[in-house]
């Protein structure tokens, strides 16, 4: 122990594990060998702690929706009020915008400002048509008498669903954050990796969306003696 | 607008530790792939994802799937497509770099099961023992 403290300076960040030759990348097992792992890998294990803890909140508003789906007070059913061509269109529009964000991702690896920028609007306008859609929807429903307060079906579908939007809502304005920063800063290291969270941040919305299309609209609208 | 990076020299990171982003001794472009794998990489992800959103659709407005079936069904292409978005956009791959990752997904994955499921199977129950009276007459039936 005390011999390697000694010959430390030799060998700073490998912590006495040597690489198979002088030019080798140092062999990184898991275990504590081959030095600290970059920075942008325990961001984006920071980040990704943070999403799941997400996710899990969310986990929670399916089970309540799940068990309240039923309970609609002689309100509206989700059969009356779900409208699956809007719910097409909004997928359309929130896959698309992940999938310009994974290119604006792209663009950043390149240091082009000008495709980094152009694909951050196009993620931008998408998400915005998205929660356009979306707020059209709650607007309708809210007309026809099917508020939050209606029933607890209403209450649960709109804790869930809306918790998506303002989560969304949330992304834009961190995209626009980006935007600015990139534009301002550069691609300075920092810049990148507040941006690799927010990509992470954009596409794990799009997968929440997923469940909430699939479980909640098209599950929803089922036939009564098809479901569960 | 330039594609410059502007204002700062390439060799300067603001805010990173000596060293850079890489690990000391990794060779310099480690973590760049071509650009064009990695385009095809996004695309097979949309094109996956938009088959399996098109298949969500196609299976709810036919009966080619037997209808009580159907919630099942639509629950795994779900899934499938959640599976798409880890591995092409999320990048979760197998990779040494990746262990923690995953383990905190399969961990977040378990929780997320528990609360979904356990909370349908106890309220079910719960319904099954507890609502062969109507929520009036219960009312009515209070002093």
């Amino acid at each position: 122990m005390s011999t390697e403290v000694l010959r430390a300076p030799q060998d700073p960040y490998h912590l006495g594990h040597h690489p198979a030759a002088p030019n080798a990348p140092p062999q990184s097992t898991g275990h504590g060998a081959g030095g600290p792992a970059p920075k942008r890998i325990v961001v984006g294990y920071g980040f990704w702690i943070f999403l799941l803890s997400d996710v899990i909140m969310f986990a929670s508003f399916f089970a309540a929706y799940s068990v309240l789906f039923k309970s609609t007070a002689g309100g509206p059913t989700a059969q009356q009020l779900y409208d699956l061509h809007n719910t097409a269109l909004e997928t359309v529009f929130l896959l698309t915008s992940t999938f310009t964000c994974g290119l604006a991702s792209l663009a950043v690896g390149q240091r082009s400002q000008k495709w980094t920028q152009i694909a951050l609007l196009c993620t931008g306008l998408l998400g915005a048509a998205f929660l356009t859609l979306e707020f059209r929807e709650f607007a309708s429903f809210v007309a026809r008498g099917a508020g939050p307060s209606r029933s607890a079906f209403l209450s649960s579908f709109f804790t869930l669903v809306g918790c998506h939007g303002v989560h969304v809502t949330a992304g834009l304005l961190w995209l626009g954050t980006m935007m600015a920063q990139f534009y301002a800063k550069g691609f300075r290291i920092d810049i990148r990796h507040r941006f690799l969270c927010f990509t992470l941040f954009w596409h794990a919305l799009d997968i929440i969306w997923v469940a909430i299309f699939s479980l909640v609209y098209l599950v929803g609208t089922l036939p009564a003696e098809f479901l569960p | 607008m330039s594609d410059e990076t502007r204002g700062h020299s390439p060799e300067y990171d603001a805010g990173s530790y000596v060293g850079g982003d890489r690990p000391p001794g990794a060779p310099p472009d480690a973590e760049e792939h071509s650009l064009r794998r990695e385009v095809g990489g996004y695309v097979t992800g949309f094109v996956l994802a938009i088959l399996l959103t098109v298949a969500s659709f196609w299976v709810r407005g036919t009966d080619f799937i037997y209808g009580p079936a159907l919630a099942v069904a639509l629950l795994v292409l779900a899934v499938a497509q959640m599976g798409i978005h880890l591995v092409f956009f999320l990048h979760i791959t197998t990779d040494p770099d990746n262990t923690n990752n995953v383990l905190a997904l399969a961990f977040g994955v378990l929780i997320v099961f528990l609360v979904v499921f356990g909370s349908i199977w106890v309220m079910t129950h719960m319904n099954q023992n507890m609502m062969h009276v109507p929520m009036d007459k219960l009312l009515q039936m209070q002093p």
